[in-house]
């Protein structure tokens, strides 16, 4: 498959610049026409939005809830469950689509196969910025974290980043996971010691911590909006400069790029997307992990089409998640941060088996 | 993909291992050669061994005496001062009213606690990583702590267990965790990498897991759940350390051994196999040791951050790149004692546990260690 050609991305078979590859004929390896993504993407996205208004704690029937959706006369119960569904549901799909395509970024920048914002640190400084807003300013809304989050997640990434650029070119992705657990373990210090003697702000903060898109305003998103602009901006403008960076910084150069600035401007986009995501629904592992070995496996190594790819993954992922939630532990729920990790878990036991790391 | 950045530690550890080849070999290699020359390169190998034999030996020497000191302070200083002739006396079974009881049921287990656990855990670490060869796959990171805490936390959280139940059921995590890693990993040249990947995603899960059960539990619970889950040495009883005791005194002699047929295994598992050492069994068995000190210690104090993914590669510069699990066991001995004593006395009136103090400080050391490896690249390079 791709992935070993992924993991040395010097290998010829990764070679995203060849010219048939791009004129986006159908060839192997699965290179599908870019409008048959689109469709296949917004197909999908839109069974998974279904699906997480149909179904839920509470079972509607579907003519009361398309009654709601089309501003029909309903209960006002009724109508307040299909409202918080189409919150969760729209959280979910932004998120989605955030962490999705930040994962793709990350994981193409590092050429490391297992970047992602868990693993570099970037949730853990967004998860010790919340606890000290909880602590000091005594928040416990959503939309009060999402400051602190953002705060958190850009101070956590940027040190990552400072730190692994110590290392020499060759030992980066290593340093940056190193770095990442430093960040990871410390922060994960400073919350224990504030939560141990804090009872209160634990109750608040276990609530946040397992990732969720339940119980949110949509309107929060508002709040992140220009974040999230930015970084689906920067990210998506990013799919050429990641396939001239699989080939190498040196080789990348010499067709031309700007590497430094171009992968400065990359990561900033990536970070902005994580950190939205993360003020938006907490810590939300593997989504950013799994999308784009799953596009990558059905659309081939080109990244613009795995960042296309992940736009609609992402967000089908998420809300998915969120709607199996709802249902397996039905009267009480799983967040959708626990389910995607239980469901990532041995899809990322499936990639690494078939990979030949050396 | 992910590989030791320890490129200069190794280089010497190889070129240590020439060294300590016997010299009797070198002198039969050599014995086709010119009498003085050969004579004077056995000179210069003996020499060479006695500086590192020397060198390890001072060193032993030295971090025992750290250990030592570290120890005494943590059991006769604070916020009660016993001299030293008085603990003896209350050890031998005199009770000094006041005193006794600060001294026997609290800074004396926890002074024993700490350097049971640290050792544990470093010597865990530290063989783990010789044994992957990297720097990344100690035990904390491969999520085998976390297999414990899972467990234990489930256990405490849903079925209302407490005591040897829970530490039993912290054990199965452990072991679980590593026998899910071993089989998925799979053999062959790439399974240590496999390994440390099927090891970073468990770890994610079981992580989420923790925070659903935190979630789940009354808030009480909860908040005694996450004082174990920082690590903390303060509910440390005397049975609690016999049993760790136990463990450690038959695991850390053991592992010692053992380890030492790792340098074969770095030669390849074919070569390995060509010259007498069962690499798959050899690995098993270290991987039954680890989990074991892993989980008991796990089990009785929580995962303490850091313990077992630092003292490895302190222990390495310390010794200039050989791995040495006694070294190891005496740094993470020693790390664990100063910060039990700066987490109980640092913030007058509050007690962290040792988990925030170790995660705390281990953060610049695990910097320092980045930048100190980036500078001796360079230097080669």
């Amino acid at each position: 498959m791709t992935l070993r050609a992924e993991l040395e991305p010097g290998m010829p078979s990764a070679q995203p610049a060849a010219p048939a590859h791009l004129s986006g004929k159908v060839g192997r390896g699965g290179r599908l026409p870019v409008a048959v993504i689109v469709a296949a993407g917004l197909a999908t996205v839109v069974a998974a939005a279904a699906l997480s208004l149909l179904l839920g704690t509470q079972s509607l029937p579907p003519s009361q809830i398309l009654g709601a959706l089309t501003g029909g006369t309903v209960s006002d119960q009724v109508s307040g469950i299909v409202d918080s569904r189409i919150d969760r549901t729209l959280i979910g799909l932004v998120v989605g689509a955030a962490v999705g395509i930040c994962g793709v970024v990350l994981q193409g920048l590092t050429r490391n196969p297992l970047a992602e914002p868990g693993i570099l640190g970037i949730n853990a400084g967004a998860a010790l910025a919340v606890v000290v807003g909880i602590k000091l300013f005594a928040l416990s809304t959503v939309g009060g974290y999402v400051w602190f989050a953002l705060l958190g997640a850009c101070l956590s990434a940027v040190v990552v980043q400072l730190l692994a650029l110590l290392a020499p070119v060759r030992a980066q992705p290593v340093t940056m996971a190193l770095a990442g657990a430093a960040v990871m373990a410390t922060s994960t210090s400073v919350v224990g010691a504030i939560l141990v003697s804090d009872q209160g702000a634990l109750d608040v903060f276990r609530f946040w911590q397992v990732g969720s898109v339940a119980g949110r305003d949509a309107g929060i998103i508002l709040d992140v909006a220009p974040f999230l602009v930015v970084g689906f901006v920067l990210c998506l403008a990013s799919g050429s400069l990641l396939n001239t960076v699989a080939l190498g910084d040196d080789l990348a150069r010499g067709l031309g790029q700007r590497v430094i600035l171009h992968r400065l401007a990359a990561a900033a986009g990536a970070i902005l997307l994580a950190a939205s995501a993360t003020a938006l629904a907490g810590p939300i592992t593997f989504v950013g992990l799994v999308v784009p070995h799953v596009v990558r496996a059905i659309v081939g190594p080109d990244h613009r089409r795995i960042l296309l790819g992940s736009l609609f993954a992402g967000p089908a992922l998420v809300v998915v998640a969120d709607t199996i939630g709802r249902l397996v532990a039905a009267p009480s729920e799983v967040q959708a941060g626990i389910v995607c990790a239980v469901v990532g878990a041995p899809f990322l036991v499936a990639l690494v088996r078939r990979m030949n790391v050396a | 993909m992910i590989q030791p950045p320890e490129t200069q530690p190794r280089a010497v550890e190889r070129g240590e291992r020439a060294a300590d080849a016997p010299a009797d070999t070198a002198g039969s290699l050599l014995s086709t050669g010119s009498g003085a020359d050969a004579s004077a390169t056995i000179r210069e190998i003996r020499a060479v061994r006695r500086t590192v034999r020397r060198r390890r030996l001072v060193l032993t020497v030295v971090l025992g005496l750290l250990v030592v000191g570290l120890f005494l302070a943590r059991a006769l200083l604070g916020d009660y001062r016993i001299s030293f002739v008085d603990g003896i006396r209350m050890i031998s079974g005199t009770t000094i009213p006041g005193a006794s009881f600060i001294f026997m049921e609290s800074t004396l287990p926890r002074a024993c606690m700490a350097v049971l656990a640290g050792a544990a855990f470093a010597s865990a670490g530290a063989a783990f990583q010789s044994m992957l060869r990297n720097p990344l796959a100690s035990p904390d990171v491969l999520g085998i702590n976390l297999g414990a805490s899972a467990a234990a936390v489930f256990a405490v959280v849903l079925l209302g267990w407490s005591g040897m139940p829970v530490t039993l059921v912290a054990f199965a995590g452990a072991v679980a965790v590593a026998v899910t890693i071993h089989a998925f990993a799979g053999r062959g040249g790439a399974a240590t990498g496999r390994m440390i990947l099927v090891g970073v995603g468990l770890a994610a899960v079981l992580s989420s897991v923790v925070h659903w059960l935190l979630l789940r539990a009354d808030i009480y619970r909860a908040q005694d759940a996450l004082v174990w889950l920082t690590g903390s040495l303060g509910t440390v009883t005397w049975g609690e350390i016999a049993r760790l005791g136990a463990v450690v005194l038959v695991g850390l002699p053991l592992l010692t051994v053992v380890t030492r047929q790792l340098g074969v295994l770095s030669l390849g598992d074919d070569l390995a196999t060509g010259l007498g050492v069962r690499a798959h069994r050899l690995r098993l068995v270290i991987t039954a040791i680890v989990v074991l000190l892993t989980a008991s210690a796990t089990a009785v104090c929580g995962p303490i951050a850091f313990v077992g993914f630092l003292s490895g590669p302190i222990a390495r510069r310390l010794t200039h790149g050989r791995t040495s699990i006694p070294t190891a066991a005496l740094v993470g001995a020693a790390m664990v004692l100063a910060a039990d004593y700066v987490s109980a006395y640092a913030v007058p009136g509050t007690a962290f546990p040792v988990g925030v103090v170790t995660g705390l400080a281990g953060a610049p050391v695990l910097v320092w260690l980045l930048v100190a490896g980036r500078r001796s690249i360079a230097e080669k390079g």
